[in-house]
């Protein structure tokens, strides 16, 4: 039994790690969009910010698609009980989203100017909300949800849609939506050039001191939160269901993990790190290394939920027994094997091939170029 | 309790939305094969005239991927927003395909199609030629594990319920991705899709050349489509054959519903070429058969037979009765998962759980301990999936699937005699059939998916018992929300479509004339990369 518990304990940090790629490369793509009515005054400006990223966005979104994917694989329950219960956000996020691949592939197919700039108000909303609803999405997980289940498993949500919009989780949703600028003001500066750049490198130096502020803020509302502890429940190695366990709320319970290891306080460190050194590149016009910086910061977001949370996956607000944990809502041993080895043979490839598909795209973007290219944005 | 009219309104969503996304899939999965074949031929050639043809078809390629990528987004994620207790109780087997097709087809695909439209000038030929064959072999793998997910719910292989977790576990995967149903799908659809984007590539060579315009480029696509699509047709009926031959015998249900056979009779069975099956009445109102023919169709034998519909309600009557004690153990079960005595009634009745699930609704307090004959009788009813519109479904696409043959045996004939351009009334034909393939593709999923009902997994889980606890209200908010958003996409699509085709390639330069060069190449040169293209030349 020893194998499954840590094969569940693995794609617990998988899962992770996609998200943190997920919100790295999607919310890059993303964060142009929101930022792209701001640093490109003018059409030409504009299809170079798109034109940074146009080459790479659809290989990005696929980070979103695997997260749902792998969701459902390796953790049904919670692909269930998450995306039923979050339906109205949910679809708002799926159609802000799905207008984003219509927008990259058909502004720049007409030449009015109506046209181009309803498509630049479709890329911000497909920039912005979706990152939001990211953010949000992950402060109602910290704040549990309210859910049960029946005898046979079947997932309930008893709350309003409106409630998953609470301060907290708009809170976080905002964190999420800064972020995401940072990464691609960073990137459209590495790869703009003149009045662009400086823009780009305006914004991205407030949104990182919003990050910082709003993830301050936001780690002194958890620290104070209702967290939740495990007091019982079926052997971790073991499969099993959520509907025998013991689970107790408290004040503060969310720093209870990094009590007892205070080595973890690294990981919100690294956001703090990220955040200020990249500050610090930004002022010096590296924006590769702000990039990358960016991204660490990122890591430490996520991480830092993650360690908070662990084991808890969802908790339930209404019926904290039923709670969703690493232990208790997996897939079978076997089909976390079956997916592990496939994820081991891939990731690499995919980063490799993705890395390849960024350096021929390398190099600055101009107007000229696009306007003499015929299959640019 | 689980309100009926959300699992109604929640079928129609999931409908509605597959439907509409798999009107962008065929297109991609035969276009993108094509645009290989012709910057193929570019590169082993040299001629310029194949570039412009790649980057032309290549520009329609996109603006139907777009929306190829937008709605299958949706769809990613719908199991789990609509189909909830569907999710968890699959998760484990039917998420696997899905996650791997991100891994590994998704990724591939998405981001080799920005090399393929960026990279023309920063790539060689060779590497550029590469990314193409990419995002062509992206888009089918992707249709390879999509398929073996579909191909699960048709025909569950590979995976064990799990009373202890709630969940149809996976015990092997080689019998999930080998399954023979999921097999043939994936090559009947995929190939469904090379017929698309043939005739695709040639009713729009056919408005060009009666038009007079873009004729060199006009004639050299509507070959290669021709070809291809003869091929790929002939394919497709072979396959499509195959199909009912493995449907049939994994999902009995369906096949009876897609011949109309009511009464189960003795070899050789007939044919209803066309039938007015009434579903109340139980019987065809009237219909016109072609003697022993069904027999030899269906089992590829004279004496074979396929049990009818009268004969499968008694089946699953029985199955109903046998399936009742395994739901009461599982709940007992679900209270004690020690409880020794539950665990062994489980498993003597195991085998036709999903029969309880299937009773429950007509139960009273959808309690199936509680089932009344007449409750089994009206679920052993309900196993019967609506017979006219899946054999009329079923007959429409074969339909078509025939007409296109006709269609392509002639153009093939008249492309290669040199005839083609003028034919007008065929290429008005060929202009006017873009839709067909659409057509019978969506056909082909009716059939399938209509006819797996009233199951989401075949005989296992009841599609009434898989939909998410939402309100009607919520249904109806996506519901609309879906129809009105997709209605302007495809408004807009349509528009940049038929826009790009009437502006057609190389909208400011003069390209009508074949450049001298190559006239003067002479058939020997193209003749050697492809036979079939010189023959207008010499
Ligand atoms: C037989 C083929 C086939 C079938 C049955 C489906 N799809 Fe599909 N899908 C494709 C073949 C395809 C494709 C050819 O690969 C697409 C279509 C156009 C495109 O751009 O890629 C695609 C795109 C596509 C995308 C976007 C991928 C990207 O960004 O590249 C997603 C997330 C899905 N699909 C998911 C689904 C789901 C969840 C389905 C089941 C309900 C589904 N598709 C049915
Ligand atoms: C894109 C191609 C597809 C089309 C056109 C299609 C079509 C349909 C149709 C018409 C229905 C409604 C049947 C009814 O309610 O009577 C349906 C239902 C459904 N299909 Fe498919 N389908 C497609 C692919 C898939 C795939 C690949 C899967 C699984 C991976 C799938 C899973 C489902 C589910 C879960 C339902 C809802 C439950 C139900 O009503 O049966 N479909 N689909
Ligand atoms: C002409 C002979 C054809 C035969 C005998 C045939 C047979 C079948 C059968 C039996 C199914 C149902 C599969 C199931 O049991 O679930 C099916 C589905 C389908 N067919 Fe055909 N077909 C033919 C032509 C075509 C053509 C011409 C197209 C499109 C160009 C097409 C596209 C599809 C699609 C997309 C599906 C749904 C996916 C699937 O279930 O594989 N078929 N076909």
């Amino acid at each position: 039994m020893e194998t499954y518990l840590l094969l569940k304990v693995l794609w617990w940090v998988l899962l992770g790690v996609l998200l943190m790629g997920l919100a790295i490369m999607v919310g890059m793509d993303m964060g142009v969009g929101t930022i792209l009515r701001y640093v490109g005054r003018n059409d030409a400006e504009r299809r170079v910010a798109l034109n940074i990223v146009g080459p790479h966005w659809d290989g990005n979104q696929v980070w979103f698609i695997l997260g749902g994917g792998a969701i459902f694989a390796a953790w049904p329950l919670i692909y269930a009980t998450a995306f039923s219960g979050f339906y109205v956000v949910m679809l708002l996020l799926l159609w802000t989203m799905i207008v984003r691949p219509l927008g990259f592939e058909y502004r720049s197919k007409l030449p009015s100017p109506q046209w181009r700039s309803a498509w630049d108000w479709t890329l911000f909303v497909s920039g912005f909300v979706p990152m939001l609803v990211f953010g949000a999405a992950i402060g109602n997980l910290l704040q549990g949800v309210p859910f049960h289940f029946d005898w046979n498993l079947t997932s309930r949500y008893t709350g309003s849609f409106i409630e998953l919009l609470n301060p907290f989780a708009i809170l976080c949703g905002a964190l999420s939506v800064a972020m995401s600028v940072w990464m691609g003001a960073t990137m459209v500066m590495n790869r703009a050039e003149g009045a662009i750049r400086e823009r780009a490198g305006r914004i991205g130096s407030w949104s990182g001191i919003a990050g910082l502020l709003l993830f301050t803020l936001g780690g002194f509302w958890v620290s104070r939160m209702q967290g939740y502890h495990l007091v019982q429940g079926p052997d971790p190695g073991l499969a099993q269901t959520p509907l025998r366990q013991v689970v107790e709320r408290a004040s503060g319970d969310w720093l209870a993990n990094f009590r007892a290891h205070a080595i973890l306080w690294l990981v919100p460190a690294a956001t703090y790190a990220g955040l200020l050194a990249g500050l610090a590149a930004l002022r010096k016009g590296a924006s590769h290394l702000a990039w990358w910086l960016g991204a660490l910061a990122w890591v430490g977001v996520i991480g830092t939920v993650g360690a908070a949370m662990f084991p808890f996956m969802m908790p339930s607000s209404s019926e904290p027994a039923h709670s969703l944990t690493v232990w208790n809502s997996s897939s079978s041993r076997y089909t976390l094997a079956w997916m592990l080895g496939f994820t081991l043979v891939f990731m690499p490839l995919i980063l490799w091939y993705t890395s390849w598909a960024f350096w021929v795209m390398r190099g600055k973007v101009s107007t000229q170029r696009i306007e003499s290219d015929e299959h640019a944005y | 309790m689980i309100d009926n009219t959300v699992v109604e309104l929640s079928r129609w969503q999931f409908a509605a939305t597959a439907l509409y996304h798999f009107l962008f899939v065929p297109l991609t999965l035969g276009l993108s094969f094509l645009l290989a074949a012709m910057e193929t031929v570019y590169v082993t050639t040299g001629r310029d005239i194949y570039r412009r043809m790649a980057h032309f078809w290549g520009k329609l390629f996109l603006i139907n991927f777009a929306l190829g990528v937008a709605t299958g987004l949706t769809m990613e994620f719908q199991f789990g927003t609509n189909w909830s207790f569907y999710s968890s109780f699959v998760g484990d087997t039917f998420g696997a395909p899905l996650a791997i097709e991100g891994l590994m087809a998704f990724f591939m695909e998405s981001t080799f199609v920005g090399l393929m439209v960026f990279g023309w000038e920063r790539l060689t030929r060779a590497q550029h030629l590469i990314v193409t064959y990419l995002v062509a072999l992206g888009s089918n793998l992707s249709a390879v594990w999509i398929l073996v997910a579909n191909g699960f719910m048709q025909d569950p292989q590979g995976a064990h319920f799990n009373p202890l977790t709630m969940r149809m576990e996976l015990t092997s995967f080689a019998d999930l991705i080998f399954n023979s149903d999921a097999q043939s799908k994936f090559v009947h659809t995929s190939i469904a899709g090379y017929v698309t984007a043939a005739m695709f590539v040639g009713g729009i060579s056919a408005f060009y050349m009666l038009r007079g315009r873009h004729m060199e480029l006009a004639r050299r696509s509507f070959r290669m489509a021709a070809l291809f699509g003869v091929l790929a047709t002939a394919g497709v009926i072979t396959l499509g054959d195959a199909l009912g031959f493995v449907g049939g015998q994994a999902q009995p249900t369906k096949l009876a519903a897609m011949e109309a056979l009511w009464k189960t009779e003795p070899a050789p069975m007939p044919f209803n070429v066309v039938a007015a099956p009434s579903q109340s009445a139980r019987r065809n109102l009237w219909e016109i058969q072609v003697p022993a023919a069904l027999s030899l169709l269906v089992t590829h034998t004279l004496d074979g037979t396929v049990p009818a519909v009268d004969e499968l309600e008694q089946r699953a009557a029985e199955r109903i009765r046998n399936g009742i004690p395994a739901v009461a153990a599982l709940k007992r079960l679900a209270q004690d998962p020690a409880d020794a005595q539950a665990m062994a009634q489980f498993r003597a009745h195991e085998k036709d759980l999903g029969y309880g699930f299937l009773v429950q609704r007509y139960a009273p307090g959808q309690d199936a301990s509680k089932a009344t004959p007449d409750a089994i009788e009206r679920a052993a009813r309900d196993t019967i999936p609506q017979v006219a519109p899946i054999f009329w479904s079923f007959r429409i696409m074969v339909g078509l699937g025939l007409l296109m043959l006709g269609y392509f045996i002639l153009a093939v004939i008249y492309t290669l005699r040199n005839q083609v351009e003028h034919k007008r009334g065929f290429l008005r034909v060929a202009l006017w059939s873009i839709p067909v393939p659409f057509i019978a593709c969506e056909m082909g999923w009716l059939v399938a998916e209509i006819g797996r009902q009233p199951w989401t997994v075949y005989q296992i889980l009841p599609t009434w018992m898989s939909a998410s606890t939402h309100s009607v209200a919520y249904l109806a908010f996506s519901l609309t929300g879906f129809v009105v958003l997709y209605s302007i996409f495809i408004a807009i699509e349509m528009y940049l479509m038929v826009k790009a085709i009437r502006d057609g390639p190389d909208p400011d330069g003069p390209v009508d004339t074949v450049p001298p060069a190559e006239a003067a190449a002479g058939p020997g040169m193209a003749g050697a990369a492809m036979p079939f293209a010189s023959r207008w030349e010499g």
